[in-house]
């Protein structure tokens, strides 16, 4: 509510700097959806947020902006699908790569295709005003936040839970396992590539470079490991967080930006193993314990 | 058409032996170890960025610098494990845990170690000569160079195995990678040979730098596509299998060589392509259990 109402007092800067950290927090939910519970790590955000940019550059001259988003996401929806269905085999690190691998397949195929091909590598894309896409990505942060919430509260959820402790256990007591994952990783790229989709009419340019960027799929796993994962709040609040910070970095230290972030990365993964909320939670319940141990 | 066959080969044996190498030590450090260090390809940019200082500003031979770069780079190597994977290992439930801890951590050191490079050496694209002369085999003609990079990347990949194989040390690390808690039962001081561990994939790292750098250009943000081709030829191989990656890296160097000989752009695209296929059909490589 509050953010719907943001635009009406502030500068137009930070109507882009939040549009900027809103799309970090919805990656970063969505990723959470899947792999939060079921410990899939899944480094395939770029590909389905490329694949909505992508909708976008290719339909937006000819189609309503809604309908180009809607687009963009079911496209991430189908191939989530897919690549659901053909890595049931993998686990652990195998998946991980995997997902990679597949994310930059499509980065460097569709260099390759636009270069050799159609001659250009980049396209323009119909510009939308800052307004739009503020409230656009808005609504979809409304809609991952609520969808996640709900899964979180369903038997589909414990479903999950299940899935990320011991599937085979999972499996036994009548999880279809197979297809839990598959859905649930579905889902998740379809708000990825609405995410994509809207984003491509705020960049105006894009190259498979820009909407393949490795390192959207490597925010969202850091961000929702800041947030910590236990929590729906942990992602929300890591990636907004993490996502101010880059903002900050990039702009007050250029070319100490990576390092810093780096550092960040190490102390986190070393000091938080359960994230920010793990940080909170531990403090008050150490607190609880405090009170209640003789001195 | 036997003279481009001669020139497909000879190009694919060169950057196999680079290729293996540098897998071999990534297959070190995940298949001992248990890090995939994604930033595996930082290290060899570093050495090959110190062999083009050392070269380009005091005038050291490249096979000079390889014997500098890599016992340096072991070093760090094995006080950045002793430190920081050490410290995540203990921490850790599970290996599965610290499997994933792991990785993120290597993506933090990749961010750092190339934000440091490029400072150091901005990001421009670098290259020099070196050996440049030329020599025709059979009417084919190569670079004198390549062929003395392809030389040392196989005596350096074979002396690798033959340590594997036949020392104290070697076996130690060979049984830490079977299974690491009888490893410390017999004996065996884990910490220190995870460590060493990570220090000799640091040390392969070190000694492929200073090859790259002789026959291929060489910029800051080279180290991601090193590493995947690393962790594609360590899949190849089989998970954990040092002659699988031997044998993993000259096949996908010969596979880049003839790709590359149709169309240059496509060469990593095959890469990727032939990765994901292994993935679905046979996940533990050509060697693995």
């Amino acid at each position: 509510m509050l953010l719907a109402t943001i635009p009406l007092y502030v500068q137009p800067y930070l109507i882009i700097l939040l549009t900027t950290i809103l799309m970090y927090v919805i990656l970063t939910v969505s990723w959470a959806i899947f792999s939060g519970p079921t410990r899939y790590i899944s480094l395939a955000s770029a590909a389905f947020f490329g694949i909505g940019v992508y909708t976008s550059a290719l339909l937006g001259k000819s189609l309503p902006l809604p309908v180009v988003i809607v687009a963009g996401s079911l496209f991430s929806f189908i191939l989530a699908l897919c690549i659901g269905l053909l890595t049931l085999r993998l686990r652990g690190m195998y998946f991980i790569i995997f997902t990679f691998s597949i994310s930059e397949l499509m980065r460097n195929f569709l260099l390759w295709w636009e270069t050799t091909m159609t001659g250009t590598v980049g396209r323009w894309v119909i510009i939308v005003d800052h307004m739009t896409v503020y409230y656009i990505i808005l609504v979809i942060f409304a809609l991952v936040l609520l969808t996640a919430h709900l899964i979180r509260r369903s038997r589909f959820g414990l479903a999950l839970r299940s899935i990320g402790e011991q599937e085979e256990a999972a499996s036994h007591i009548g999880i279809n396992a197979t297809l839990v994952k598959t859905i649930t990783f579905a889902i998740s790229a379809f708000f990825m590539g609405a995410t994509g989709a809207i984003m491509a009419t705020k960049w105006k340019y894009i190259d498979p470079r820009i909407a393949f960027d490795p390192l959207l799929s490597f925010m969202p796993v850091l961000m929702a490991i800041f947030g910590g994962t236990g929590q729906l709040f942990g992602p929300v609040f890591g990636a907004a967080v993490f996502a101010y910070l880059e903002e900050i970095l990039t702009t007050k230290f250029p070319y100490y930006y990576m390092l810093l972030f780096g550092s960040i990365l190490i102390v986190v993964i070393l000091f938080l193993p359960h994230g920010m909320v793990g940080l909170v939670q531990k403090w008050l319940k150490g607190g609880l314990n405090r009170q209640n141990a003789n001195p | 058409m036997f003279v481009t066959v001669l020139d497909v080969l000879i190009g694919g044996l060169i950057m196999g032996g680079i290729y293996a190498l540098i897998a071999v030590g990534l297959s070190l450090q995940y298949g001992v170890g248990r890090v995939l260090n994604v930033s595996h390809g930082e290290f060899i940019m570093i050495g090959a960025f110190a062999t083009w200082s050392l070269y380009t500003l005091l005038g050291i031979s490249p096979l000079l610098s390889l014997v500098i770069c890599g016992p340096v780079l072991f070093m760090i190597g094995f006080l950045i494990h002793r430190t920081l994977f050490q410290y995540l290992r203990d921490q850790s439930e599970s290996i599965g845990a610290f499997a994933d801890s792991s990785l993120l951590a290597s993506f933090g050191l990749l961010f750092i170690i190339q934000n440091i490079a490029l400072l150091v050496w901005k990001a421009d694209i670098r290259a020099y000569s070196y050996l440049d002369s030329s020599v025709s085999i059979l009417d084919a003609v190569f670079a004198v160079n390549r062929l003395v990079a392809l030389l040392f990347a196989v005596v350096i990949s074979s002396g690798f195995y033959i340590f594997l194989t036949r020392t104290r040390l070697g076996k130690a690390i060979r049984a830490a990678a079977e299974d690491p808690t009888t490893a410390q039962v017999m004996g065996v001081n884990i910490h220190r040979v995870l460590a060493i561990c990570f220090g000799l994939g640091a040390l392969m790292a070190g000694f492929a730098g200073p090859l790259i750098s002789m026959i291929y250009e060489i910029q800051p943000t080279m180290g991601l596509e090193y590493t995947i081709i690393a962790i594609i030829v360590v899949v190849l191989g089989g998970l954990g299998s040092i002659t699988g990656s031997l044998i993993g890296g000259f096949i996908l160097g010969l596979v880049g060589s003839v790709v590359t000989y149709f169309d240059a752009g496509f060469s990593l695209i095959a890469y990727y392509v032939i990765f994901i296929l292994l993935l679905l059909i046979r996940p533990t490589g050509i060697l693995g259990k």
